[in-house]
């Protein structure tokens, strides 16, 4: 057997084409993979539907100091919903993938890691818009709320930039938590921080030293910059709702940054 | 097929003629790896060639994963160089041509047969036609099927499949057989073959010594991160301690050890296995002591007793 002379091609680079190719198949798998995951995408979707028909749309009519509750809760619930994508999708998907040793299988490939949390990320921007439109029409054809086409735009913006941010804590969770207490730890932070942030009801009905907290919580100012599109804010400057969103986004990356860089050094 | 030394653990230096480096597409050098305290890999030496299949065999925990994972570059070694097609393992370029078909637990199970090839396949620049994967996966009538909607051995059939989209030239499969039924191994068993006849070269770990003795040009045993032992099939069964004697006898076992040329005894009820590297003088001192012996059995030592040989000793 005569042994072939070893050529060793010189780096390939992949074409710009490609690499968008890549990036479309894996996001659109991942959608895909999302939205058959029946146990993911109805509840995912069905619980904030849940609530706001159960609390938004019961209160159409309800008008306290000048909130429309259904409108409130429209925004509150939007907010809910599309931070339980993120976290669950990302949070719950990406965990048990890495415990399974498929996180292996895909990094031992050609796959450009960027493509696969690209993919992962989009996939909880789809959900969550999926989730903001559900709501919306709800609201307007049981909720009583009338909504203009440039706050529903507005809303739409606001939900990708909370799903991108919430994405990367959804990343940040996967790498710490083991795989099966992820949905357990998940609902153990995504509930109460939603009840602090006034998600499900106005803050101002909350006590008043529950109140002095929610401005800690990422969830707090993701629902800020919610109301804000439909007047509800409160007094505090927009600005500080999105320096308080960016900062907690940039923390979740740079620690999500450290332990997968600690993560490779003791692999 | 250039002969093949066997080295064993007792040689402080590598041994590795600058003729077989040089054909070597894929190397482990002096390679350490720790995990805080516990040493993987001890200062191993290990190259594949073209063409070739290479079985790893060792108990767990001997660094057969760890091995593999350091040339699949998704751990970097404490000490020592990994290199693949003479690059880093961890570079996209070197990715595009290896193929890894590793140990997984769930792979995504709301996604097709075809779908996932379809993303693997959307790696590589030249992958092999989609046609083509399925008939080497033997993966043919269930394409569309739900990835949960398989058997246990057609799963691993798809995990051959994502490790054969690009067409590698150096493929990693880490127990690959594991759930097949006998059809499906020996299907596979004939793609491995086919990959070595191109020319490609095949890095196997495996619990079935079946499946290493069927199919490796070449059998590395690792124990405790070191290569214990290094050879053929052929070799490595000579290089354990002689022949098999089987027989029934009312000999004791003590009386047993003490016949000339053997190694070890191990009775059960009636039956008695013995070992020896001088088989004729033994079984003549047996046959000389018990007339009433009956069943005797001389054979080959499978590669099992070799491997147990080899690795219990330590």
């Amino acid at each position: 057997m005569s042994t072939p002379s070893i050529a060793y091609p010189g780096p390939q680079s992949l074409g710009i084409g490609h690499i968008v190719e890549i990036f479309g198949k894996e996001t659109k798998y991942e959608f895909l993979k999302l939205l058959r995951n029946r146990g993911f995408s109805t509840a995912v979707i069905a619980f904030p539907i849940m609530f706001y028909l159960l609390f938004g749309v019961t209160n159409r009519g309800a008008n306290s100091s000048g909130i429309h509750m259904a409108r409130y809760l429209l925004a509150g619930y939007a907010c809910f919903g599309l931070i339980g994508a993120a976290l669950f999708g990302i949070g719950v998907g990406l965990a048990g993938e890495r415990a399974a040793g498929w996180l292996e299988v895909k990094r031992a490939s050609p796959m450009p890691p960027a493509a696969y949390l690209f993919a992962k990320c989009m996939g909880a921007i789809a959900f969550g818009l999926i989730i903001v439109t559900a709501l919306t029409v709800l609201a307007v054809t049981m909720g009583g709320v009338s909504l203009t086409a440039a706050e529903l735009a507005k809303m739409f913006g606001i939900s990708i930039v909370g799903s991108i941010s919430f994405a990367s804590m959804g990343f940040l969770l996967a790498l710490l938590v083991p795989a099966n207490a992820a949905p357990g730890i998940v609902n153990l932070i995504y509930l109460p921080m939603s009840f602090m942030s006034g998600l499900w009801m106005p803050i101002q009905y909350l006590p008043h030293w529950l109140q002095r907290i929610a401005p800690a919580l990422p969830t707090y100012h993701l629902a800020q910059l919610m109301l804000h599109i439909f007047g509800y804010a409160n007094q505090s400057s927009l600005a500080s709702h999105w320096f308080g969103l960016a900062g907690f986004t940039m923390v979740m990356l740079g620690t999500s940054w450290l332990v997968f860089s600690r993560a490779q050094q003791n692999a | 097929m250039p002969a093949t030394t066997l080295i064993r653990e007792s040689e402080t230096e590598t041994d590795y003629s600058a003729k077989e480096t040089q054909q070597a597409i894929a190397t482990l050098t002096g390679v350490t790896k720790r995990y805080g305290a516990t040493v993987a890999l001890d200062g191993l030496n290990l190259a594949l060639r073209p063409g070739e299949v290479v079985a790893l065999l060792g108990p767990n925990g001997a660094g057969k994963s760890t091995a593999v994972r350091l040339l699949l570059g998704l751990i970097a070694p404490t000490s020592g160089t990994a290199r693949v097609f003479g690059g880093d393992p961890q570079t996209p370029a070197t990715r595009l041509r290896v193929g890894a078909m590793l140990q997984v637990a769930r792979i995504p199970e709301t996604l097709r047969v075809r779908e996932h090839l379809d993303l693997f396949r959307s790696y590589y620049p030249h992958p092999l036609p989609m046609a083509a994967i399925v008939r080497i996966a033997q993966l043919e009538g269930i394409e569309d099927r739900m990835f949960s909607a398989l058997s246990g051995g057609q799963k691993q059939r798809v995990l051959f499949g994502l490790a054969m989209c690009g067409d590698p030239d150096l493929v990693f499969l880490d127990e690959p057989t594991v759930g097949m039924d006998i059809e499906a191994r020996r299907g596979l068993w004939q793609q491995i073959r086919t990959l070595a006849n191109r020319g490609k070269t095949v890095l196997l770990t495996t619990h079935y010594l079946e499946e290493a003795d069927a199919l490796a040009h070449r059998i590395i045993v690792i124990n405790k991160g070191k290569i214990v032992s290094e050879g053929t099939p052929a070799e490595i069964k000579n290089a354990s301690a002689g022949r098999k004697i089987r027989c029934r006898t009312r000999l004791t076992a003590e009386l047993l050890d003490t016949l000339p040329g053997v190694v070890s005894v191990e009775r059960s009820g009636e039956d008695v296995v013995v070992m020896s590297d001088r088989v004729e003088e033994t079984v003549r001192e047996m046959l000389r002591r018990d007339e009433m012996l009956s069943d005797l059995e001389i054979a080959r030592p499978a590669l099992e007793d070799a491997f147990l040989a080899l690795t219990t000793k330590r």
